[in-house]
């Protein structure tokens, strides 16, 4: 079946760092709360839910569920997520969640990183708005996280 | 926060059925007909689909719903035509999750590399 172009975000990004110390950023949950933002309570466990909490000054009351689907050692991290879980009102648990697949792959220097999110055309037609409306204030965050670190 | 920014997304706001209308291949296929075509009568795209003019019907109904198309009656039939302005706000859509995508995977670059 076609995928439709509104379903999915794909990223790649070469990192010149082992394919161990990648999958570790990525499979030790507080490595990733580290450089993704957030704090996780408790290991990643394939089949199991876990936890966090968004670090980001004034982002502190968000409750994130991270539900673990595939670990394979240094080659895939996958997990289901509900992206931008902002309205603290609302019941996301009763929501598709997307798929986030890390996929690692050594190359000369380093380690070839891809990532896809799928799942999106399946969200709730109002839960995308709210998606678009908080990622603006989350992305703008992450830019002034990312120009601190540059700058210092 | 810009002007530009507040804008956007004022129009993008109400850009959310868009892509549950675009997440079908026969809509797909129709919106491209239409793009590719310029407007087109039901009649005229049945004889370029393998499904009935009612499903035709139907599929550009929900189309023109999320105002990826719009018609106008021409005598007995309506003329259907593409809209192009709201495939670009679903692109503009997810041009910004890919951003915070990228963003946080500057983050883990700076972090592994360190």
């Amino acid at each position: 079946m076609a995928t439709s172009t509104t379903d999915s975000i794909m990223k790649e990004i070469q990192l010149r760092a082992p394919q161990a110390r990648v999958w570790k950023a990525l499979s030790d949950a507080q490595e990733f709360g580290a450089w993704f933002g957030m704090k996780l309570e408790g290991a990643f466990v394939p089949g199991q839910p876990v936890f966090g909490r968004i670090t980001f000054p004034g982002y502190e009351h968000i409750r994130l569920e991270m539900k673990v689907e595939s670990m394979v050692p240094e080659t895939l991290f996958s997990y289901r997520w509900h992206p931008y879980p902002m309205d603290l009102a609302r019941d996301y648990a009763q929501e598709p969640m997307t798929l986030v697949e890390f996929r690692l792959k050594a190359v000369d220097g380093g380690t070839l990183l891809k990532v896809v999110e799928t799942g999106f055309d399946r969200l709730p037609a109002d839960r995308r708005d709210e998606a678009f409306r908080m990622n603006e204030g989350g992305w703008k965050q992450q830019m002034l996280q990312i120009e601190r670190y540059v700058a210092s | 926060m810009s002007q530009a920014d507040a804008l956007s997304i004022a129009r993008l706001k109400d850009a959310a059925p868009l892509f549950s209308a675009l997440g079908d291949a026969t809509r797909l296929a129709l919106l491209v007909s239409l793009c590719s075509a310029g407007p087109l009568t039901v009649t005229h795209l049945s004889g370029r689909f393998a499904v009935s003019r009612q499903a035709i019907t139907k599929h550009l109904e929900v189309l023109a719903e999320a105002r990826l198309v719009s018609s106008v009656r021409r005598g007995r039939e309506r003329v259907w035509a593409f809209e192009p302005g709201r495939v670009e706000d679903a692109r503009q859509y997810l041009e910004r999750l890919s951003r915070e995508w990228d963003v946080a995977l500057g983050r883990l670059k700076a972090f592994v590399e360190a």
